[in-house]
């Protein structure tokens, strides 16, 4: 990983100082925040004050940004009320359509998928009456 | 990177819950079309010439369905008639909305739209018989009244036909909630796709076998107008729970709904179960299940003040009732016996002092029921049967409840 190099790097001569700046440049580079947008239908949105349109910026972090940290972020920074009402375990609960970018996200890899910069992901609850 | 339509080139968009096939969005929108298609053919639900009232909510379910139908209407030359019929329960912060949705559906379709209320047909709207109920029960009132409701509204415009929203998801939750509640007779009906052809008018679900989820992805692709708030008296309903069962079941295994359905259809109900006669009402003259329909019922219980009437079983309400009224009776007797005279039933009936007990003055009961239908605080006895105290039978004391509904029959002209 990285971080093994940063300790190496720090206790050697000028040729692998330089290899670490680039390694820090590459390493600010991926923590870098990662704008997607979110969207709630469907009644899912009165969960986050009636708000349907979300654009946010995703904190940098190490490991890439899934589906499933995404759920969890949301639960702790969109969702206002009745979180139980959108995440069930790990995942959404049952009857929340999930799209990435307009696609099924069961064709997408579900909790697994990637998320991408300009990502738009929509939440559409069907939990209600019709 | 997004799977490829199964069918054509073009990335799909959706993986479809019945068969995991994955499709783009216009071969969804034909397949789903078409399967609706297949199921109004292979039931032979409509003949041409029909007028079609198609029961619309302004939820998702219905705003499909009403697009459904106009498009195979003109796709395959159904030769229907499609009009919109709303019913107003009179839901404040939600009916009263999702009927904005249903008058943009009227414009976007360019359909008729005619909205029936609770406030006209029955003379209450939702909001006060929650004041009245609490949110236990209101539901069974809610449910009853619209069934009513809508046949009614149907009548008044000259359709042949209703059509319903339901969903295979819908008819999965009835199936496990008359499981649950042992109704056998509904659990052999609810998953007909036609119901009441015997009675006054057919009424049909094209949804049976089209998945929730399908239904909303062709909303939200079509960007169709509907509105989706959740009723604000129905959290406590029992279907809640059934409804996030079989969410459950899909998300392990998709094919549980439609099993469901299937489940629900190849049931045989033993000869020497019995069932329920289906014959009219005494009271309204609709189709009823009961000598007196459960709407009739509910209503008689609001009219008079004991909202638990239809609520459960009736004759033990109708018991209590029975034993308020002469527990009352005996403590008002002495008072009762000064000032009745020629006005009184002669059967100790002084619920309402003002009034008399108005069973044997129909003119004075007309005026009340016109004035305040909420007042009747009476025993509503038929004068020549008194009072109903001694009557243990599920009978209608009739006059009173007649006279309501004689108001409502006036209103739409029945």
């Amino acid at each position: 990983m990285d971080s093994n190099k940063f300790t190496s790097a720090g206790a050697a001569h000028q040729n692998t100082t330089r290899q670490s700046n680039v390694d820090l440049k590459l390493k600010l580079n991926k923590f870098k925040m990662l704008p997607v947008t979110v969207e709630f239908s469907g009644g899912a949105e009165l969960l986050c004050g009636n708000v349907k349109k979300h654009d946010v910026d995703l904190p940098g972090q190490q490991n890439k940004w899934q589906i499933r940290n995404l759920l969890v972020w949301i639960k702790d920074n969109l969702i206002q009320e009745r979180p139980e009402l959108f995440l069930l375990g790990d995942t959404v609960r049952p009857g929340i359509l999930v799209l990435i970018n307009d696609a099924d996200w069961e064709l997408m890899g579900e909790l697994d998928y990637e998320l991408q910069e300009k990502d738009r992901i929509v939440f559409i609850s069907t939990l209600h009456g019709g | 990177m997004p799977r490829k339509c199964g069918n054509c080139t073009n990335n799909a968009v959706l993986k479809r819950p019945k068969t995991g096939d994955a499709l783009c969005k216009d071969c969804f929108y034909w397949a789903f079309e078409e399967e609706i298609h297949q199921t109004i053919v292979d039931a032979g639900l409509f003949s041409p010439g029909d007028t079609v009232a198609i029961g619309a909510s302004g939820g998702k379910d219905s705003t499909v369905l009403a697009h459904t139908m106009k498009v195979l209407n003109d796709r395959h030359d159904y030769g229907l008639k499609l009009i919109l019929l709303s019913v107003d329960e009179g839901i404040t912060g939600y009916r009263d909305d999702s009927l904005e949705t249903v008058k943009r559906n009227q414009q976007q379709y360019d359909l008729p739209l005619t909205i029936v209320s609770y406030e006209e047909l029955y003379g209450w709207t939702m909001d006060a018989i929650v004041e009245q109920i609490g949110l236990k029960n209101n539901c069974t009132f809610c449910g009853v009244f619209r069934r009513q409701a809508l046949d009614r509204g149907a009548m008044k415009l000259g359709a042949t036909k209703i059509v319903t929203g339901h969903n295979a998801d819908d008819i999965a939750e009835t199936v496990i909630m008359n499981v649950l509640r042992g109704d056998i007779a509904r659990l052999r009906r609810c998953t007909a796709i036609t119901t009441g052809a015997d009675g006054y008018l057919p009424r049909c679900k094209p949804f049976k076998y089209a998945y929730e989820k399908e239904i909303v992805m062709y909303a939200y692709f079509k960007q169709l107008d509907y509105f989706s708030t959740e009723c604000i008296y129905s959290p406590n309903a029992y279907r809640g729970y059934a409804r996030t069962y079989i969410k459950d079941l899909e998300k392990i295994r998709p094919s549980a709904i439609i099993d469901i359905i299937h489940s629900g259809e190849s049931l045989s109900v033993k000869k020497d179960v019995k069932m329920p006669q289906q014959t009219v009402c005494s009271v309204c003259k609709f189709v009823s299940s009961n000598e007196v329909c459960k709407a009739c019922v509910l209503l008689e219980g609001l009219n008079k003040g004991r909202p638990r009437l239809g609520i459960g079983k009736t004759h033990k309400e109708r018991r209590k009732w029975e034993e308020d009224l002469a527990e009352e009776a005996s403590r008002l007797s002495l008072h009762n016996t000064a000032v009745s005279g020629s006005s009184d039933c002669g059967q100790g009936c002084a619920r309402d002092e003002v009034n008399g007990c108005g069973s044997v003055f129909v003119g004075a009961d007309e005026d009340d029921v016109n004035g305040d239908g909420r007042r009747n605080g009476c025993c509503g006895g038929t004068g020549s049967g008194g009072c109903g105290t001694t009557q243990r039978e599920n009978r209608m004391p009739a006059q009173k409840v007649i006279t309501a509904r004689t108001t409502m029959r006036n209103l739409l002209d029945f």
